[in-house]
This record gives C-alpha cells, structure tokens and sequence, in this order.
C-alpha cells in the first residue's frame, strides 16, 4: 500500500456570493514535495490553499490531510494537524521581539510566587527559537524587535511561527515577492531543506522562472478549476504559460525577440543549473536572447530633472536622501532595489503627493516642485502608482469614471461633469486599451487585476504626457496582462516620452531599463548603462553590500 | 456592491478567454487596437441593474423595517394589546387623516433636511454628529434677521434674506469642525459632538439673557412678511396641521444635493474622498479642501432646516425647538442609505413613527415607537452586510 497524500483535494467549490473562486479544483501532493500552485490572478489559488488552511469551508468537494479527511476543519484545527499558511501579508506584532512574535500563543511560562503569576519564560522563548532557527536554516536574531527586521527577515519570522507549532505542510503564498534575489535564493535552501527533512510545501505564485527553479511538481489554476498536473522536469516555461492563460504567450521580456521552444527549453536549462546569479542564470538567458537595445539617445534637453531630492517618510528622516538624476526623450530609467528603499517615496515625491524637504524637481523647463498634484498632471506628467486598489482606483466607481480620475476637471461643462464626453472617452479607451469585459459602467471592483491595471494604464498613457512615473505596473498581473504593459511602456519610449520605471522585478528592469539605477537607503548607489547591467552586477548593491558610494 | 457584476464579468472573461488570439506586440510601435472577439450583449442588462439596487439598496432598509415591525408585535402583545388594532390606529392617526398626515409632512420637512445634512458628510467620509446644533444655529438666525427687518418687509425680499440666514449659520457652525479636521487633523465627530453643547448653551444664553419675551424662552415674533405660508392655505383639509410650504424647499434641497453628489466634478471628487481618501489625493483632489466644503454644506442643510419651524410654523425662535431632529437625521441617513431620494422616503418614515405615537398613546405607551426607531436603525446598521449574506447563500449553486 502506498503512503497517504499529504494533501489530496477533489473537487472542492467555493463561491462567494455570485464570484465563484473555485469550480471543482482538486489538488494531489506527496510528502516531501515542493508543489507550485500557479495560475493567473483570481485563478483561486488563494481560495484553494485557504481552504486547506482551515480559513474557508468548501461548499462541497473533499479535502483530505495525510489520508484524514478533514472537510470544512478551522484554523485551530490545521494547525494542530500541522498544516500552516505563510500569507502575502505578515501578521506579526512589530513591538514585540522576534522570538516573542515566534512563539506568541503558545509562550512557555513559568510561575512566580509560588505559582499564582505565570509569566512569560522570556529565556526559554529565545532558546527555543535560536534552536528552531539553527535546525532549519532560517537565520533570524531572536531578540531584535520586529519592526526593525527587513521583509525578508520578517518573512522568516512568519515561516519559524508556522513550524514552531509542528507545521509538516507548510503553504505560502507570493512569497518572493518582497525579497531580493540572495533573500529569494535562502528561501529556496530553507524549503528544499525542509522538503529533504519530509516536509511538504506548496507554494502559490506566478513567476515562471521561481516555478521552474524551485519545485519537484506543479498544479495549474484556471478560473477556479485546476487545469493541469505537470512535473517539473517534463515541462517547460512555454508550456506552463499556456495552462496557465489557455493560449500561447509571447514570454519574451525584451521586445523583438519572442521565445519560441528552444528558447524556452535553454531557459529551463539554465535555470535548474542553479540559482540566477551563479553562471547562465535565467535572467542571463532572456538578455542574450534579445540583442541590443535601441540606444538614440540624443542630446535633447532632459523631460525630467530631479535635484538632490529628500523626503521624509514614516521610517525614516530621510526616506529620500539626495537623489539627482535626468531622464531624457525616450528614455526609461528603472530604478531597482529591495522594496522600502525610498522608491515608493521617491516616486510619490515626484508625483506630488508627497512634501519634498530639499531639492528640486523639473518637468521640460518647468519648475513643478511647488505645484499640487493637478497641475503636475497638467504639464504633462503621468503616474502608473505601485497600489492600484489603494491609489490608482476608486474601486465602487465606474471603470468610466475611473478612466478620469485626476482629469475631472478636463471633463465638465460649468460644475457640472459631462457625461455624454465621459461616456465616449471611455467607449474609446476601453477599446484602445482593450479592457474586458468592455463594459466601462462596470465597477472597477469587478475587474481582473490585470485588467483593473489596463484601466490605469489607458488613463495615464491614453492621453497627452511627457514623463511617465510606473511604479510596480505588473505588480499581481497575470502573464498576458504583462506582455501587454510592456509593450504599452516600450512603445511609450520609441514615441519619445521619459519613463521612470520603479519595479521589484529585476527582470522588469533589465528588460525594460535603458539606465538602471539601484536605490538603497535612500540613494542611487548605482547607475548604469543597461549594458553593464546584470543581476549579478546589480545584487550587491541592492543590499548594500558595496557600502554607498555613487557609481557614474 | 459589485459581486452580482463580477459573476457575469468572470463568465465574459472565461469566455473572452477562449477566443483571445496569440498575437504577440511588435516592439516599437504602438500595440494596435486589438480586434475584441464579438462579445455577446449581454442579456437582460437593465433588469439585472434593476435587481441589483433593489437587493443592495432597498431590500436592506426594508427587511429591517420588517424586523422592527415584528419586534414591535412582541412588545405591544407584552402589553395585552393586539397588534393590528395598534398598528391600523398609528396609520389612521398619520396617514388616514388629512391633520395626521399634515402633522407627518411637517416633522418630515425637517428631517430631510438634517437627513441630507448626514449624508452629504457620510458620501465625504465625515460623520456629523453635529446637526443637532446646526439645525438650533440656523432656525436662530432666521428669527434674529427677522426681528431686524422692518415691519412691513415684503415677503419676497424677507423670506430669501431668512432662508439665507439659516443656511450661512447652519454653515458656519459646520464648516468649524471641517476646518479643524483640514488643519489639525481633528475628528469631526468629537468636534461636532462638543459643539453642539457649546452653541446649544449659546443660543440657550442669547435667548434667555437678551431675545426673550417675558415669561418664555422664545424670541419675539417676526413681521408676517417673514412668514412661509401654511399648506392649508391652498389645501384647506391640512388646517389646524404645521405642514407648510418649507416643504418645497426640502424637496429641491433634496433634487440638488443629488446633482450635486451625482452630476457635478465637485461631487465626484467628495465621493472619491468619501471612499478612498488616498485615491482621491492621487487624482488631484484636495482632500482637505474637500473636508471642509463637505461639512459646511452639511451643516447649511441642517441650518435650512431651521426655516420649517421658525418661518412655516411659530415664526419665532424657541430655545430646544431641534428637539431632537437633528440626531434623528443620522437614523434618516442611514436608513436612506446616503441617497436624497431614500432620504426622503426615511424621514417620511421616521415622521409617521413619531406622528403615529401620538396617536397610540390611548392603547400603550407612545415610547414605543421609541423603541422601534431604536430597532429599525439597529437592524439597518446589521441589515447591509446581513441581506447581502442571505442572498449570496441563496444563489450559491
């Protein structure tokens, strides 16, 4: 008799309301696996391994935990039964120690006075953690406090709290998407460590090459059904890419160069070779795949022109802390580093919605550094921002209101709006832009990511501009949607416009970029011409390993 | 609010899906507006709209209608009363008789005016608790200008100056808390709470101490030309009731904050704020700017409110006239669900209710009608995401 699944779904469903997340997905995992659970946004990815987690009960279907069946458990429950969910957000007290974050729920006591008092056993707390830590590499120091760790740190935080309690499936959910590529690169040892000691892992994400790199199997998500089982070693990125959308993608990063098979196989190829910045990396792939770039730069007068800028933010004084660059006419500029830099300061500065303590900035010859949103907006400068549910849309209004936030003023007739032109203009950018459904009196809400994406990026690009702000624009996108805004982006700076591009992905960037410049602490301690740009180049500066010196 | 729509919308997109062609974007040039697959209209558009306000904006305030309405059997057969004979004597005492109904389209006048005052801060993210007082500041103003005009004034000139009055008061003491909300970032519920005793005891100083005549708490009488005229001088029926042609003004107060919150940029922008303040600062609004000219509006239409009572109905100011009109717009809003036309039809509700208990004081106490405003916005505040709940259940497959 063969040893019982870890995990084995069948044909779970779950709506909520009217939106069904998941229609008969089913899910079969191993002991000692590290299964990707990929698919595009609102696949059910998340529904599926909430319900494993005990955060959902199925409406029907069957889930089952080491052969037990364990349909509709909670929370309490999965724990106990050692299954544990490392979320996209971390839950942890930032006032509190990493060790008493880790064993907080559970602390080991001890009694004063003789036993009326119990009291946290603080020494104990740190031993046990320090000794968690040891075991399975996950390298933490048990007594800083958590709101000084980094994300990366924080997230290893998050994963010991998970095994502390006896996790033996372990779920976690985009989890790279805040790390840099070393911290990414010591998660991977920590989870194929933790697979070798019998452990199981699922992990939810998107990224093709993390996939390929990391798991033994993979479950494709389509529109709340799982659509494929496929082991990693049989299967290539190509392959992948069209379970996962249900058509073929161009999964080429740089534009002219689409990635047919071969290609896709040397991708593969080069990265079960091993993490991207030892020789032959998968990023490497795709630049030697792709040529060279178009590079007319000219000597026109610079689009946007930022002078030692300095920001204060909620961290720190000096969140932007001198930064000075120029961006030309069809020019992109990716800016790259490890999240919390100062990017989302620096971006926000620029746009107007942040006060700049010192510096300036200049949009053609225009001093905008004392001008409010709107009139920025109004000499010609667009932003894509990094959080589109907070920032870029009001989600209860009307993809066609929408499509003119931060233009209302274009649209009137005396006080009152004009609905008739709001009607046609999105009637227009709908189609332009291609957004589905095409129904602009829908609430943005309702829309895919990718597509609520698509309604930000036709009102930023949809319209006169000359510098654009894109901070994190395929953030949380599925695969088509990204090809798309990159050939939005790209086309934005063959037509001769400035594009400041803020990304987590140093893919992105080395796609996209013509210049990089990797921002740390609150600095560009590096910018380079794309050609000498590579992740290898660009990882220690983005964590600060090269001190801070300005390269030229 | 947009579940029902995401269901159909998943389905256009699985669909849209299917047909999707693998075109890869060239670089460099501009991606060409891909031909859409042809897409189905989708059926039966309008009346899946129809639906869907009735489900989220209807049925809630009438389920808890229904509740309060069930709770209220209970606690009138606790009072060896049979239901129905009191509820036919609380609609024959309001809506059966022209007195009663006049009696309910006065009090209603009223409270569509602090009901609208609510929702315009509500739709802007603001919690007015202060209407009460608004409401006190504006009614005193009007009486205070009256007693300035002469006493021949006609009313064509009088009754506009009056109207004005209470709106700048009702205003100003509304734009206090917004502006201290703009500037240093106090909650405006705090503020508006605090001043409504501070401008209350004001008034209550001001009346007292130097407007009053001898032996009341009301300021003298204003000249007849500052008088808005009663309904039943053109219905006769109405006579004896207060209902009077302020009521007008509450029916267009209510057609413009509409147009206002719907139809103009301004409205957009408070909206925006109202749902998400930091989208909103991202397209170029002022949210503070914004804070401050919700409130004051807010606190204009609680001001305006004042004219029903002191222009339609005694022509005088009288310390505590507000009686309680103020607070109750927060039930109207609510109820109403931040819509001037709900708005309406809520504080016709809450009229009859209050008119209704008059007239069933003979059979039990007319504090039950108390206790059944209590339940009917307790059960609005639980109703919203309770209803959605029980029709997701209901349609789930």
């Amino acid at each position: 008799m063969t040893p019982p699944l870890a995990i084995s779904i069948t044909d779970v469903s779950k709506s909520f309301g009217p939106v069904q997340a998941n229609r008969g997905a089913s899910l079969e995992v191993p002991v000692g696996e590290i299964h990707a659970l990929v698919g595009e946004n609102g696949a059910g990815k998340s529904t599926l391994m909430r319900i494993l987690a005990g955060m959902y009960a199925p409406d029907g279907g069957r889930v089952e935990v080491n052969g037990r069946d364990v349909t509709g458990w909670t929370t309490a429950e999965a724990i106990a039964a050692g299954v544990g969910m490392v979320h996209q957000h971390f839950m942890l007290v930032p006032t509190l120690t990493v060790a008493e974050n880790v064993v907080l729920g559970r602390e080991p006591r001890r009694s004063l006075a003789g036993g009326l008092v119990k009291v946290l056993a603080r020494g104990r707390a740190v031993r046990e953690v320090a000794e968690l830590s040891r075991e399975t590499g996950l390298q933490v120091a048990p007594e800083r406090r958590v709101s000084e760790l980094s994300v990366g740190e924080a997230q290893r935080v998050e994963i010991l709290k998970t095994l502390i309690r006896g996790a033996r499936v372990l779920i976690l959910d985009e989890p790279t998407a805040v790390l840099s590529p070393l911290e990414v690169e010591e998660l991977w040892r920590v989870l194929r460590r933790l697979r070798d000691g019998g452990g199981t892992i699922v992990l939810i994400t998107h990224k093709l090459d993390e996939v390929i790199g990391i798991s033994d199997a993979i479950t494709v998500m389509r529109a709340g059904r799982t659509v494929e089982r496929l082991v990693t070693r049989e299967t290539t990125p190509a392959a992948i890419a069209r379970a996962m959308v249900g058509r073929d993608v161009n999964l080429a990063l740089e534009g002219g160069a689409v990635l047919g098979a071969r290609d896709a196989e040397g991708l593969l190829r080069s990265a079960q070779d091993g993490p991207p910045h030892r020789e032959g990396s998968a990023i490497e792939a795709n630049v030697v795949a792709e040529g060279p770039h178009p590079t007319p730069r000219s000597p026109h007068p610079a689009l946007l022109s930022v002078t030692d800028l300095v920001v204060a933010g909620p961290r720190r004084e000096r969140e932007v802390d001198g930064v000075s660059f120029e961006l030309a006419p069809g020019e992109i500029l990716g800016v790259a580093g490890v999240e919390g830099n100062g990017q989302t300061e620096l971006i926000e500065a620029i746009a107007g919605l942040r006060r700049v303590v010192a510096g300036r900035i200049r949009i053609g010859m225009r001093d905008v550094t004392a001008l409010d949103v709107r009139r920025r907006a109004d000499a010609g400068l667009s932003h894509i921002p990094e959080d589109r549910h907070a920032r870029g849309l009001v989600l209860d209004y009307s993809v066609a209101d929408n499509l003119i936030l931060g233009r209302q003023h274009h649209f009137t007739t005396g006080p009152a709006l004009d609905r008739g032109r709001i009607a046609a203009h999105a009637a227009e950018q709908v189609r332009t832009f291609d957004v589905r459904p095409a129904e602009p009196e829908l609430p943005a809400r309702a829309l895919s990511g990718g597509n609520q994406q698509k309604v930000v990026i036709a009102r930023e690009m949809g319209r006169d501009f000359s510098v654009l702000l894109a901070a994190q624009p395929t953030r949380g996108v599925d695969v088509g949607a990204i090809e798309f805004i990159h050939a939005q982006l790209r086309a934005a700076r063959d037509a001769g416009k400035a594009v400041l591009l803020v990304s987590a992905e140093l893919n992105e960037i080395l796609a996209l970029a013509d210049r990089v410049a990797v921002m740390y602490r609150g600095r560009f301690v590096a910018v380079l011409p794309r050609a000498q740009a590579s992740a290898e180049v660009l990882g220690p500066y983005m964590t600060g390993a090269t001190g801070s010196e300005a390269v030229a | 609010m947009s579940e029902r729509r995401a269901a159909s919308d998943e389905d256009e997109r699985e669909r849209g899906a299917g047909t999707e062609q693998g075109t890869p974007y060239a670089s460099g040039t501009l991606p060409a507006p891909s031909p859409l697959p042809a897409e189905s209209p989708l059926p039966r558009r309008s009346t899946r709209d129809a639906r869907r306000a009735f489900e989220e904006g209807v049925l809630p305030p009438l389920v808890a209608l229904l509740v309060a309405l069930v709770a209220g059997d209970f606690l009138i057969l606790a009072y060896g009363q049979s239901p129905g004979a009191v509820y036919r004597l609380l609609l024959d005492g309001t809506w059966g008789n022209a007195y009663g109904f006049g009696q309910v389209l006065y009090k209603a006048t009223t409270l569509v005016f602090t009901g609208l005052a609510v929702s315009i801060g509500l739709r802007g993210g603001l919690f007015n608790i202060g209407a009460e007082s608004q409401l006190a500041a504006g009614g005193f103003a009007a009486a205070a200008l009256g007693l300035l005009l002469p006493a021949g004034a006609p009313a064509l000139l009088a009754i506009p100056l009056c109207v004005l009055a209470a709106a700048a008061a009702g205003g100003a003491v509304g734009a206090v808390p917004g502006v201290l909300k703009a500037r240093f970032g106090a909650h405006e519920v705090i503020v508006t709470i605090m001043l409504n005793f501070i401008v209350l005891a004001l008034l209550n100083w001001v009346v007292a101490a130097k407007l009053h005549v001898p032996e009341t708490l009301h300021t003298p009488e204003m000249p007849a030309g500052a008088a808005v005229p009663r309904l039943s001088a053109l219905l006769p029926a109405f006579h004896g009731s207060a209902a009077n042609f302020t009521i007008l003004l509450a029916l267009a107060a209510a057609a413009a904050a509409g147009w206002y919150l719907f139809r103009t940029r301004r409205g957009y922008e408070l909206r925006a704020v109202g749902l998400q303040p930091e989208a909103a600062e991202y397209g170029g609004v002022n949210v503070p700017g914004v804070w401050t000219r919700a409130m004051a509006l807010s606190g204009l239409l609680a001001g305006l409110g004042g004219i029903n009572y002191v222009l339609g109905y005694k022509h005088y100011y009288e310390d505590g006239f507000a009686g309680g009109a103020g607070f109750l717009g927060i039930a109207v809003a609510l109820v109403g669900r931040n819509h001037p036309w709900g708005v309406v039809l809520a504080a016709l509700f809450f009229a009859t209710l209050s008119q209704g208990g008059l007239a069933i004081h003979a059979l039990v106490p007319k504090q039950i009608v108390e206790v059944l405003q209590g339940i009917v916005i307790l059960a609005v505040a639980v109703s919203v995401p309770e209803v959605r709940r029980i029709l997701r259940g209901r349609r789930t497959p």
